[in-house]
């Protein structure tokens, strides 16, 4: 095994720590830059807006393309609307996936096994395929353009399901039995001994939730005709056609305001968020 | 674990004389709460997935633009579609797409994930998995807004850059090749964290001893990962693959907010003709049968990869 080339690959390649440090570094600066260049420019007054070298720290900071976009667009009614539209649809699947994860894990039913093999077929269809019928379904109910219609479909969750389901199946099963014993039926024991232990996992699925219904902007686009509906990607994609005239600064200030639940989130939901993620590529 | 107490859930088949007092009252509690807790999920996957698959394959042998009855075509939506030049090449466009942007977003990532795995200071570590992770949280439509301004040819801070090293303006968005590699570009700026949190996670799940028995024989550098590391990270792989392949098919956001599918049809996808023909044009038979098509692919191409996978891809 010892050819001469492996000796002269070991000194070429093997990274001391700095190297692999600085190289992270740069690759970091290269993923943050887009969003620092962002808020800064989002700071900067309209002439200032296309300054090269981009200044990092504004020369002439102002916030008058923050005025800008609520004067432009109806900031408030957005972030209603998406906050509305996030929040119920994280709490829903929270609860149908947190009951049919407890399910699927806990209790013994026909048809097990070619249920939870339907709803895992689900999380391969891809939402373009279904979107046409959904659409004409959403129709004849009277719920296209109304912001029902993107809340009830996004309620049933094939992964929020699965990861529930793993969840479940990772707590011991002696705490069931020993409240059983005590007397406690199926309900009492999902609502006493499992559901409170569930939490961390429910808000694995709430933050995944919240995190892509936030930034949904396909379904909204479809559903949604009528600017009072609109969610905040949606306004920002109109902010942008707006300005024919206008400065950049504008539409980054609605680009940074439409960030800041999002980053929020991250800051707060980051480790939810990575095991959400995490999970899916180790647990199977 | 043996679970020796297996029975005591099923006192029917374990206890007769329990269930001679109460024949099988636990069960039909426990299957009654079993049908409640699905009930939601399975109700609304059947009707806003499973009902408009079907939905779409029968939607696809009409046609249709919502006002008028529909009518029946048979296959003539499809048969028009083999000879629709951009709905081939939003095919094409969505091939070339979905390889440059998964072969970058894995490579990247992986590099990533194994520096990072490399010794450093714990805090500094959290530091920079945050850093990748980031794009992640923010919405696709918003960042390629943001986008548009930095790749513009002629005061975008990207040309400025490249023009620090001398290289001439590149028309990022104008030109063909330069369009697709901008979609690709942004896309990948956002996605690979996903990618990169799964083989975090996959490099985490590796037993140390495995490295240090490596070690012990002789591996060090690129060989101790190529020998060592893929091999047990492929199950990791294959994952990030699959999901990566099936997101990057779906592309949308990033395309129809930087490009809107130009110059030409040079990035326009698959999921852009969809939402072109059905809610711009109503022409809804024919969006629909793009949409089973896209599926069909999908589906395909995951069917081939698992099939590839049981030669690559090894278990603990």
């Amino acid at each position: 095994m010892s050819r001469p080339t492996l000796s002269l690959s070991r000194a070429r390649y093997t990274l001391g720590p700095w190297a692999r440090i600085a190289g992270l570094t740069v690759c970091a600066l290269l993923t943050l830059g887009p969003v620092v260049w962002t808020v800064s420019t989002s700071l900067r007054t309209p002439a200032d807006s296309f300054d090269l070298p981009p200044q990092i720290i504004p020369a002439h900071p102002s916030s008058a393309a923050y005025h800008g976009v609520f004067e432009q667009i109806d900031v408030w009614l957005l972030a209603l609307n998406s906050t509305l539209v996030t929040a119920l649809i994280a709490l829903g699947q929270m609860i149908t996936a947190g009951l049919a994860g407890y399910a699927f894990a806990r209790l013994d039913f026909r048809f097990k096994k070619p249920l939870f093999g339907l709803v895992l077929a689900t999380m391969m269809v891809p939402l373009q395929v279904t979107i046409v019928p959904v659409f004409l379904v959403l129709k004849t109910t009277g719920l296209t353009d109304t912001l029902l219609g993107l809340i009830v479909p996004a309620f049933p969750t094939a992964f929020g399901t699965f990861l529930m389901r793993q969840y479940f199946l990772g707590m011991p099963k002696d705490l069931g039995e020993a409240a059983m014993l005590d007397g406690a039926g199926p309900w009492r024991i999902f609502r006493s001994v499992y559901a409170p232990l569930a939490r961390p996992g429910l808000a694995i699925v709430g933050v995944l939730a919240f995190n892509y219904h936030w930034n949904e902007f396909f379904r909204p686009l479809i559903l949604e005709t009528s600017g009072q509906n609109y969610t905040l990607p949606l306004g920002l994609v109109s902010l942008q056609g707006n300005l024919g005239t206008g400065s950049i600064s504008v539409v980054l200030a609605g680009v940074v305001l439409s960030m800041i639940p999002a980053v929020a989130v991250f800051v707060v939901g980051q480790r939810p968020l990575r095991e959400g993620i995490t999970s899916a590529g180790v647990n199977r | 674990m043996t679970d020796t107490r297996i029975p005591a859930v099923r006192p029917r088949a374990a206890d007769p004389a329990v269930a001679a007092v109460r024949p099988g009252a636990r069960e039909r509690g426990t299957r009654l709460l079993a049908a409640l807790f699905l009930a939601p999920t399975v109700v609304g996957i059947v009707v806003f997935t499973v009902v408009p698959i079907i939905g779409s394959v029968v939607l696809s042998l009409f046609h249709w633009n919502v006002i008028d009855a529909p009518v029946f075509a048979g296959t003539a939506n499809y048969r028009e579609l083999a000879g629709d030049a951009t709905v081939l090449v939003s095919f094409r466009n969505t091939l070339v797409f979905m390889v440059f942007a998964v072969a970058a977003q894995l490579l990247i990532a992986l590099a990533l994930a194994l520096t990072l795995n490399g010794r450093m200071p714990a805090w500094l570590r959290s530091v920079f998995r945050s850093a990748f992770f980031f794009p992640l949280v923010l919405s696709a439509a918003s960042i390629s807004v943001v986008m548009k301004y930095l790749f513009n040819q002629d005061f975008g801070v990207v040309n400025w850059l490249i023009g620090l090293f001398g290289t001439a303006p590149v028309p990022w968005l104008t030109s063909e090749h330069g369009a697709m590699a901008t979609v690709v570009i942004v896309y990948v700026w956002q996605q690979f964290g996903f990618s990169f949190l799964l083989f975090v996670g996959g490099l985490n799940n590796i037993p140390k001893e495995i490295h240090e028995a490596a070690a012990l024989d002789g591996a060090t550098g690129p060989r101790k990962h190529l020998a060592v590391t893929l091999p047990l990270l492929s199950p990791t792989l294959l994952v990030a693959s699959v999901v990566g392949i099936i997101n990057a098919l779906q592309v949308f956001e990033q395309p129809y907010v930087l490009t809107d599918g130009g110059p030409g049809d040079s990035t326009r996808t698959v999921v852009m003709v969809i939402y072109e023909r059905a809610f711009e044009q109503l022409r809804f038979g024919e969006a629909s049968a793009v949409g089973v098509l896209l599926f069909v692919l999908i589906m395909a191409v995951t069917a081939v990869q698992f099939r590839l996978s049981r030669r690559f891809v090894h278990y603990q």
